[in-house]
């Protein structure tokens, strides 16, 4: 029992890039192992091009892996391969993307997608409970009065309320997990929130899970459960968000911490300005990713690279250089 | 005085008749100052700067209708096409917001550099390529990269370069107008310190636009706080910060999770800016605002003095106060 919704093993993608003669590979996202429960809001936070999309992808099947498993409520999801497997995959795991100016059809009524999301993925609501079941979706993303605002077309919305349409085509499915790519990073700081309390109020009332992918820690902290941290196609860092948060371990969470911006903290110029760059993980060797740019490298970040070590209850970090809780430290937690 | 904006109005034609995106503005930057500028989308904040730049005609059909601005002593408002080719680029530049859309795609580094120098000076070829490489080199790019087209730069690159570019006459003030937006968190505070360094180090005047208040905190010396196209507080950052006086820079701070400190709820900042086609009669913010009294409805707040700080709200103008029946009571 106690199987997780979505368990992944060695999940790892590839890319081919360059021209014929100079093939390389490029290593999106390499050996991750991750699980999410049901109910519960996991953070995957990283840079741009650390692979958090290429994860976003793989869970939502735009790309197979090139080795590695994704096994939902226990099963390997390559094994499902007949078209009604396949619709039942995607309509349990759909996902919400970052631009709500280009996700949405602006030909068509918002209703559109989430009933063409019935036609496919929802047999069983009948052509005369669709209207009933539209303003459902849509009064539950807090788009109201639910019967009007669905006729509307995307052009008439702000932003905001179109990125609550794409909650609303997701929600259609009765999904089981949201995969949410960055759907805040577009929008205004000011409604932003909004968009964050609606996830918060989507698990507790409908009980689904939430990928939640970022850069911005802050809004990871607000609503996440557990985080996860990505650099350069690897996962460097695992555990409950406020753990992470008040002791980060790897120090590449320290670093993107430190560049949260708060108005409260002092800051000098004296704060060194890292200039580093996140790595293109072309025909990588062996040896830790973030290493050209870690305070802490030692020699041995050089040739070997660190795998996920324990460091306390629920905490995981791939560094040689990181310790553990002291045990006292731990129980104060 | 570098700068000086007086009662400075930008109207826009539009299908639903005449737009008012900037509605009275008045402010002043001094030399080597870093001007911030905050609110959120649709409150007049691009076009201000592009007002003072003169960007603003087409195709963004906006235009002036009145006001002043006096930049280095010249009345910005009435110069000709002609004479503005000497002040722009050599005496203030612009960077834009997506770099990613503001450079020339199939252009290299060096020929857009190129471009603006031939445009703007009489330097030979040989000055215009150290000259480039000088400015590269100060925004820590290597030079070889100055034969590189857009693409093969990183997001932060491209935004470098555009930075780079801005200073190759170093200007007496440049205008930025959200250049982290397209950014993630770790390269925008590598490229905000960056700013800075150059800012204090070349000594030229910024004018900062930005959404997120949090970016400005530690940068700006002056905050302009922008509504519906009008000011909602102006002045010293520090004291914004620490002591906000209008809702809406209240609302603005509050609007999104720190890192650190307790947690707590938030709801953000509930409804939208107003439509500038229709804006609502008295204060501007009065439907958002979560002390709104009576009053507030119905007459359009002045903007009064607070301790040389400015503030557009009746909370802080004791004569308006006096009349309100409510406040009277209470």
């Amino acid at each position: 029992m106690s199987e997780p919704l979505i368990r992944t093993v060695g999940l790892t993608r590839h890319f081919k890039v360059g021209s014929f003669f100079s093939r390389q590979l490029l290593h999106a996202v390499d050996d991750v192992n991750f699980t999410i429960e049901p109910g519960e809001i996991v953070a995957l936070v990283g840079e741009s091009g650390s692979g958090k999309s290429t994860i976003a992808r793989l869970l939502a099947r735009v790309y197979e892996p090139t080795s590695g498993e994704i096994f939902f409520e226990g099963r390997p999801v390559a094994g499902m391969r007949s078209r009604r497997e396949r619709l039942a995959y995607a309509s349990e795991v759909p996902m919400v993307f970052q631009d709500p100016f280009s996700s949405i059809n602006p030909a068509y009524r918002v209703d559109h997608g989430v009933i063409r999301a019935f036609k496919l993925h929802r047999r069983g609501v009948v052509r005369g409970d669709r209207q009933g079941e539209v303003e459902r979706v849509f009064a539950e993303v807090g788009l109201t009065p639910p019967a009007s605002a669905s006729r509307k077309f995307p052009h008439e919305l702000s932003g905001g309320q179109r990125q609550r349409v794409g909650f609303a085509q997701a929600l259609a499915f009765r999904p089981k997990l949201i995969v949410a790519d960055e759907p805040v990073s577009m929008l205004d700081v000011s409604i932003r929130i909004g968009v964050l309390n609606l996830m918060s109020e989507l698990r507790e009332r409908e009980g689904v899970s939430f990928l939640y992918i970022t850069h911005d820690v802050a809004s990871a902290r607000y609503i996440a459960d557990r985080v996860l941290v990505m650099y350069g196609g690897h996962l460097v860092e695992e555990g409950a968000t406020e753990d992470v948060l008040q002791r980060p371990k790897h120090p590449y969470t320290q670093l993107l911490l430190s560049a949260v911006p708060d108005p409260r903290a002092p800051l000098g110029l004296s704060d060194a300005a890292d200039v580093g760059e996140p790595p293109r993980v072309v025909n990588p060797e062996e040896g830790c990713r973030f290493q050209p740019r870690c305070p802490l490298a030692i020699a041995r970040c050089e040739s070997e690279t660190p795998l996920l070590r324990d460091l306390g209850p629920g905490r995981l970090a791939a560094c040689h250089v990181a310790e553990p809780d002291r045990v006292g430290a731990a129980v104060t937690a | 005085m570098l700068l000086d904006v007086a009662n400075l109005r930008v109207r826009y034609r539009t299908s639903k008749g005449p737009v008012r995106a900037v509605d009275g503005i008045d402010l002043t930057l001094e030399k080597s100052q870093v001007f911030g500028v905050v609110g959120e989308s649709g409150c007049g904040k691009s076009t201000l700067v592009y007002a003072i730049a003169r960007l603003l005609g087409p195709p963004f059909s906006g235009e002036i209708i009145g006001g002043q601005i006096m930049f280095q002593g010249r009345d910005m408002v009435t110069l000709a096409e002609r004479q503005l080719r000497h002040v722009r680029w050599r005496e203030f530049s612009v960077v834009m917001q997506s770099a990613m859309n503001a450079l020339n795609p199939v252009l290299t580094i060096a020929a857009q550099m190129r471009d603006a120098c031939k445009a703007h000076s009489t330097m030979s070829d040989r000055e215009i390529e150290e000259r480039s490489r000088e400015v590269l080199r100060l925004v820590s790019i290597d030079p070889i990269h100055l034969h590189s087209y857009p693409h093969q730069l990183s997001g932060g690159m491209r935004q470098r370069a555009m930075i780079a570019m801005a200073l190759l006459f170093t200007p007496d003030l440049v205008i930025m107008d959200e250049p982290t937006s397209a950014l993630d968190v770790v390269a925008q505070r590598s490229l905000m310190m960056q700013i800075k360094e150059l800012q204090q180090r070349l000594g030229f005047a910024v004018v900062f636009v930005t959404h997120d208040m949090s970016l400005v905190s530690h940068f700006s010396d002056r905050l302009l706080v922008m509504y519906a196209g009008q000011v909602a507080e102006f002045g010293d950052t520090r004291r914004v910060f620490d002591t906000p006086r209008h809702p809406y820079t209240r609302a603005l701070l509050e609007a999104f999770p720190s890192i650190r400190g307790p947690k707590t709820h938030l709801l953000g900042i509930p409804g939208s800016p107003p439509d500038l086609a229709r804006p609502p009669s008295g204060c501007r913010f009065s439907p958002r605002c979560p002390v709104a009294r009576p009053t507030c409805h119905a007459t359009p707040p002045r903007l009064v003095e607070v301790e040389s700080d400015l503030v557009r709200c009746v909370l802080y103008d004791d004569a308006a106060l006096e009349r309100d029946p409510v406040a009277a009571e209470s």
